[in-house]
């Protein structure tokens, strides 16, 4: 809108032609503005609306703000100096939930141009074909002679020009499957069409009775209307997954002369010094110059346990760090990293949804030898019995018109954009084109543990074996740090009511824990070596208490994802059998297995265990779907029939999945696989429709007896039909 | 008969015209947040007039 507004840079005639001006102009404008996005998950009213924009406009430097409810977006255009952390805090202040998103990411799908093209040329097929309807209407009550050429003539003169414009995605498809010597569903629709037209045509120069303008035009609308639900969908589909990918701002702290400067991560190169906060992900792979820490790679490897980083020490883009800053000095940057190289490695290798052939392809492999032979025996059998070649091309076309897959090309898309809408609101994103149909065949769930059935948070699991004041002591020191299994400890202790003992001096340590002083002795929360303990098995911190005393452990589970156990019990009901497949150590799993009634489990599994173990499964017959979220799911995610991750997912895996649940709940999973085998029956149903459409109609087209009333008759009803029969979808 | 001369060449201008705003709505962007506007109908502020 400022755009408009802005004054002419060059204000004499002259100067329009030279335009560099005002470029440099535009340049200098898009220096000082900046776009801002937003991701707002939580608004869903009028209200919401004109609180987040006023609150958003009445801020000093926004130039216009403004919330896409469809999209629960927020994009602001800004003075370079506001930053989206304070268009956030702004946001959240009102109560709302707000995420960063990248506007570069998002840019790509700003302009739907492909979708924005298909509506334009439905609607001009919508209107032609209403408007010829309305002609053949009257030519069907009456109109004869002069008045009926008049009709057609009229009809042609709308039909002609429409047909060239709305008809040229199936052209253009007909034209690349022709060029390939291949045979695909377009093939018949573009004969059809084209023959439907040319023989009304010539049966108008001739004032004959019959003219398919109608029927042409009708198919074309109903064709494109398929064509635009299925490309909404996926559009929808894909703008998501987008925005999740977006939600990760690719930025690092970069370290120059020991100044400190945000850069994106594709800057980056070689050699650079790399600033890591707690709770950051690493950028890049490299090493460790300053800090220690402790660094979680649950999304590489699946274990819990963080791990110890201190210098000298390798790290791989993907880990996060958890307790101190870290410097790092990058050593392979952006396609380089370990975490890009095996993301590669999964997109290369071979997955089950490139193997399967969905219902619509299976369709369209027996239709469309079938309709072109039955119509050209039609043209031969009448041109033998009467020699009269306009005898003979009118019914073949008859034939094609009302063989045409309307219901087919309907069938597909109308159940999809059902069904996958069905599922979006309950937080799952359907992202394949054929996840549906794969889902509704699986037999198999295998679960990974971390991220997936565990929500990747510590859970206190023995605090009543532990004595009130070695609990009150762990608070004290807990309370300081944000250290995941400290505030775990904090966390319980809060909950039970426990009050933290009195303490003084605490002070962290990165990388080892929390140290206090408590009745004039040091006392210690941290790690096994740095307190004097045994390392356990599981997930563990120690209490030392100073003294002779041996130090208390602190036991720790991941907590469970919710609806983690309604899904596997539910799963189980239905019939399937369920799997888990980590990475993580055999207690952990053993444990998790036990608790959820998983009698199947693998623990310590590398990514190529994983995969090779679905393989192995596939090869024996089953349908496995698999849920992970990590890296080293991902070849296991590719190789699986169908695959789940939730959206914490790394991009990776989400990239290698099918379907991304966008909620932490995981119960949506069983309820999905009903929902997918009900779409398939629908699909199947509405093949079924259109082939009863066809076997009663095309006997009558053979015969001769066909008339554009009845193309046009059964042409509706069956399309109607099947997108009422989508509808009933549950 | 002679009605149809009108008839025809109206009922066609009409129905252009319904395509013509069509093309335009597509074109402005209308229909890129569809709920967003169903619900900003119900509002009683003015957005028309963009912050200056």
């Amino acid at each position: 809108m400022s755009g408009n507004m802005r004054p002419t840079p060059s204000a004499c005639p002259a100067c329009a032609a030279a335009p560099s001006a005002e470029r440099l102009a535009e340049e200098a404008a898009a220096h000082v503005s900046a776009q801002i996005a937003l991701s707002l998950p939580t608004i869903h009213c009028s209200a919401c609306i004109s609180k987040v924009e006023k609150a958003l406009n009445a801020h000093p430097g926004v130039k216009s703000a403004r919330v896409n409810l469809t999209l629960k977006r927020a994009s602001i255009e800004a003075e370079s100096d506001i930053t989206a952390a304070d268009m956030k805090t702004l946001v959240e202040a009102l109560g709302y939930e707000a995420h960063e998103l990248d506007p570069g990411t998002l840019n790509a799908t700003a302009n739907d141009r492909a979708g924005r093209e298909l509506l334009m040329r439905l609607a001009v097929a919508g209107f032609a074909s209403m408007n010829v309807m309305l002609l053949s209407v009257s030519v069907w009550s009456g109109a004869a002679e002069a008045t009926r050429d008049l009709f057609h003539w009229l009809s042609a003169a709308i039909a002609l020009p429409t047909i060239a414009f709305s008809g040229q995605p199936f052209f253009r498809n007909a034209w690349a499957a022709l060029s390939n010597r291949q045979l695909n569903m377009d093939v018949p629709i573009t004969l059809a069409i084209v023959l439907a037209v040319v023989t009304s045509l010539w049966e108008t120069a001739l004032s004959g009775a019959h003219a398919y303008f109608d029927a042409a035009l009708a198919l074309t609308f109903f064709l494109l209307a398929g064509r635009y639900l299925d490309h909404r969908t996926r559009a929808i589909a894909r703008s998501a997954a987008e925005e999740l990918t977006a939600l990760e701002v690719p930025r690092a702290i970069r370290l120059r002369d020991g100044e400190e400067e945000t850069v994106n991560i594709s800057e980056l190169a070689v050699g650079d010094l790399v600033l890591v906060r707690p709770g950051g992900r690493m950028p890049v792979d490299g090493e460790i110059v300053a800090g220690t820490s402790e660094i979680d790679r649950s999304l590489l490897t699946g274990e819990t346990l963080p791990v110890f980083a201190g210098e000298g020490q390798g790290v791989s883009a993907g880990e996060v760090n958890l307790t101190g800053p870290l410097t790092i000095r990058a050593s392979a940057v952006g396609a380089d990293t370990s975490l890009h190289r095996m993301a590669d490695l999964v997109a290369i290798a071979e997955s089950g949804r490139s193997r399967y052939t969905s219902l619509a392809d299976k369709a369209a492999k027996l239709y469309a030898p079938g309709v072109h032979i039955l119509s050209a025996l039609a043209f031969v059998g009448w041109y033998l019995y009467t020699f009269d070649v306009r005898t003979a091309l009118n019914i073949a076309a008859a034939v094609l018109i009302i063989t045409c897959p309307c219901a087919l090309g309907l069938a597909v898309p109308a159940v999809t954009t059902a069904a996958s809408g069905r599922l979006f609101r309950r937080g799952m994103l359907i992202k394949h084109e054929t996840a549906l149909e794969r889902l509704a065949e699986v037999d198999t769930v295998v679960f990974d543990k971390t991220g997936t059935l565990t929500a990747g948070t510590p859970e206190l699991t023995n605090m009543a074996e532990l004595p009130r004041r070695d609990i009150e002591l762990a608070l004290a020191l807990a309370e300081g740090s944000s250290h995941p299994l400290a505030q775990a400890i904090t966390r319980a202790a809060r909950d039970a009511g426990f009050a933290p003992a009195r303490v003084s001096d605490v002070t962290e340590r990165p990388g080892f824990g929390t140290s206090a002083m408590h009745a004039g002795q040091e006392v210690r929360l941290g790690r096994a070596s740095w307190t004097g303990a045994d390392g356990l098995a599981e997930t563990a911190t120690f209490l030392s208490r100073g003294g002779g005393d041996a130090p208390r452990a602190f036991i720790f589970a991941d907590r469970l994802r919710e609806g983690a156990a309604e899904a596997v019990e539910s799963l189980k009901e239905a019939g399937k059998t369920v799997y888990l497949m980590s990475g993580d150590t055999t207690p952990a799993v053993e444990a998790l297995a036990a608790r959820l009634g998983i009698e199947r489990w693998m623990a310590e599994a590398l990514p190529a265990d994983k995969a090779e173990r679905i393989q192995a499964l596939t090869a024996g017959g089953a349908k496995v779907l698999m849920v992970g979220d990590g890296l080293n799911d991902t070849a296991a995610l590719a190789a699986a029939h169908v695959s789940i991750s939730p959206a914490s997912a790394l991009d990776a895996a989400r990239v290698a999945s099918d379907i991304v649940l966008l909620g932490s709940d995981l119960s949506p999973i069983a309820a999905a696989c009903d929902t997918a085998r009900s779409a398939t029956r629908r699909i199947r149903e509405n093949f079924n429709i259109a082939t009863v459409y066809n076997v009663v109609a095309v006997p009558l087209a053979i015969a001769g007896f066909a008339t554009p009333l009845i193309a046009a008759l059964a042409m509706s009803a069956s399309s109607i039909t099947v997108s009422l029969n989508a509808l009933r979808l549950r | 008969m002679t009605i149809l001369a009108y008839l025809i060449p109206i009922s066609l201008f009409m129905g252009g015209l319904g395509l013509a705003f069509f093309v335009y709505t597509v074109r402005s962007n209308q229909y890129d947040d569809p709920e967003g506007d169903s619900r900003r109908i119900l509002s009683d502020e003015y957005d028309d007039h963009p912050k200056p």
